[in-house]
């Protein structure tokens, strides 16, 4: 083969910078890795106030007891605040599937037809704020709001302020099964981290999580590519709904009583614990491993504060100040969208 | 090569209420072709091609498709029909990543709906190498807003052709662009017309459009003011007609 200066050279297609399959994974994860390094960062600070409770495995049992209630529900919420929405609804949502779940006991109906009644309320109560917020067209702001009053009132009117006691399920397998222990490790975490799993599984790996991105993204653009916009945000808030039946089931049998109040002290918590997991407020970005870490970080503070030696008095201090705190490492540690 | 053209229309007029926005319109986008749709502000090209894909109605006049007319014309018949646009600022969902933007609304889902993301990545990537990416950070699984204007309407441009879109409307491409960004937007609408598409491109700068069209269609205050060839005008002769239009129109 003879050269030939004038020869053409073929063009060469430069192929994308190899990156490394590490840092591939870091830069796709910052968010949830930003919230792991706070929440390891956070026990190594209790630990060092308290280093004897903190060594302990007996205390993270105790936070695991109830912990798993704020994993399930921010699974859905972090596609809702994703697709660009707000629930305020769900701790009325959780009350509300709860006093179902404690009425069938009452009853003596079979636990699992107790637990199917809890789901049914959650599907309608979801369905109901999808309809309001998508065919109304009221802002899920507000209209969750008022579910949030509107449901809560509706337990009270009916249970006129007293709770309904669920104690023969008590140690029945039915109980141990969802709510027992292994060696002092409460069975709910388990259930919570499978209801975690799926969630991670429908957000980041399926239809259902890639159409609510985009719809948080770019709304007009999801439409045009003809996703119905309506029927996932609904699906969204029905996803919500069936979460609060099972934190709502699990609370009433974590307590064995189901309170009028059942749900109430979760709205800030788990709220908190979406965006310190790491998703924004703008929408068409999540992450449901965040979210699950955010409620590790949030389940942690009361008792971690407590641990330490102060008193009660300076738990809400603390919870506003680690919040804070994580949304601004979040704040540095994100691309440079929007900023 | 006699087939109709993708798409005719016939004496088309739209107002809205008492303001006349197209009058008798007739024009016509032939296959594997690039038709530059000039005009100011106001002259009517974005009602014409809403009209053309589907958004409005007209109220009077044809719209044939390959020679049949269609009685009913929405967004999703013309899509039916292969007619796609693309709009500067809604095409895309920014911080989602390119294979996401491709396949948004048509995700390849596998079993219950769970997705073959490394299919999808595999064949964006290779969409993305025919339509003509060959920045070096590029790869499919980056995020859209990490691109520049003129990678976008690229991205955009993909899409389209990867659902076998016949014709393609370009709404204003270049308008926020630089000039590199805008010489990118060219080269790959030139590949789509290389993989055999017909292009309508919106512009209100004459030599963008003179450069990349085959073919002209001027309109002002909503009618056709002329209809040519690449091989029958150069770009000062149609400056030269816009700059009468702007005349007149101050006459009057």
């Amino acid at each position: 083969m003879s050269i030939s200066e004038e020869a053409p050279q073929p063009v060469v297609l430069p192929s994308p910078r190899p990156v490394s399959p590490l840092t591939k994974f870091i830069r796709g994860n910052r968010r949830p890795i930003s919230a792991l390094v706070f929440f390891v960062v956070l026990i190594a600070c209790f630990t060092a106030a308290n280093p004897r409770l903190f060594t302990n495995p007996q205390i993270y049992n105790a936070v695991f007891v109830s912990l798993p209630i704020s994993i399930i529900l921010v699974v859905p919420l972090v596609f809702i605040v994703t697709a660009g929405e707000i629930d305020l609804s769900f701790p009325s949502v959780v009350g509300i599937c709860a006093w179902a779940f404690a009425a069938g006991t009452r009853a003596n109906w079979n636990p699992f037809l107790c637990v199917a009644a809890a789901l049914l309320v959650g599907i309608i109560s979801g369905f109901v704020n999808g309809l309001l917020i998508t065919r109304v067209r009221l802002s899920s702001l507000v209209a969750t709001l008022g579910m949030n009053f509107l449901l809560r009132g509706l337990i009270h009117i009916g249970n006129q302020g007293y709770g309904i006691s669920v104690t023969q399920l008590r140690d029945t397998p039915f109980s141990n099964f969802f709510i027992g222990d292994i060696n002092g490790f409460p069975v709910q975490m388990i259930w919570g981290t499978l209801f975690a799993a799926i969630g991670w599984l429908l957000f980041s790996r399926h239809r259902f999580g890639a159409q609510i991105a985009v719809i948080g993204d770019n709304q007009d653009s999801a439409k045009e590519m003809g996703i119905n916009v309506e029927r996932m945000k609904t699906m969204a808030y029905v996803y919500m709904g069936i979460a609060a039946a099972v934190a709502g089931v699990f609370s009433t049998l974590i307590n064995s009583t189901f309170y009028p109040t059942t749900g109430d002290g979760y709205l800030l918590a788990v709220l908190a614990a979406v965006f310190v997991g790491g998703t924004p407020t703008w929408g068409g970005v999540g992450t449901v491993v965040g979210g699950v870490i955010g409620a590790f970080i949030v389940g942690f503070i009361e008792t971690g504060i407590i641990a330490s030696g102060l008193t009660g008095y300076y738990t809400q201090f603390f919870y506003g100040l680690i919040i804070i705190l994580s949304l601004i490492s979040h704040r540095f540690n994100q691309g440079r969208y929007r900023y | 090569m006699n087939e109709p053209p993708i798409i005719k229309l016939e004496n088309i007029s739209k107002s809205f209420g008492s303001v006349s926005a197209l009058t008798d319109i007739s024009m016509q986008v032939k296959d594997n072709e690039v038709l530059g749709l000039i005009g100011d502000n106001g002259a009517g090209k974005s009602t014409l091609i809403k009209i053309i894909s589907g958004v409005h109605a007209p109220n009077s006049g044809e719209i044939l498709v390959r020679g049949k007319a269609q009685k009913k014309w929405n967004v999703n018949i013309a899509r039916a029909h292969g007619i796609e646009t693309v709009y500067q600022d809604r095409a895309l969902a920014e911080q989602q990543t390119i294979t996401r933007n491709i396949f948004m609304g048509r995700e390849r889902g596998g079993f219950l709906g769970f997705l073959d993301i490394k299919k999808e990545n595999e064949e964006a990537n290779k969409l993305m190498r025919t339509i003509g990416f060959t920045s070096q950070v590029f790869a499919a699984d980056s995020q859209v807003y990490t691109l520049s204007g003129g990678e976008r309407q690229g991205v955009a441009i993909a899409r389209a052709l990867y659902f076998k879109a016949k014709m393609i409307i370009l709404d204003e491409p270049t308008t926020a662009l630089s000039l590199t960004e805008s010489e990118k937007v060219f080269h790959f609408v030139r590949q789509a017309k290389d993989g055999g598409a017909s292009v309508v491109f919106i512009s209100h700068n004459i030599y963008h459009t003179y450069d990349i069209s085959d073919r002209f269609v001027v309109l002002d205050r909503g009618r056709v003011l002329l209809e040519t060839d690449k091989t029958k005008t150069t770009a000062d002769k149609l400056v030269k007609s816009m700059q009468d239009i702007a005349r007149s129109g101050h006459a009057a």
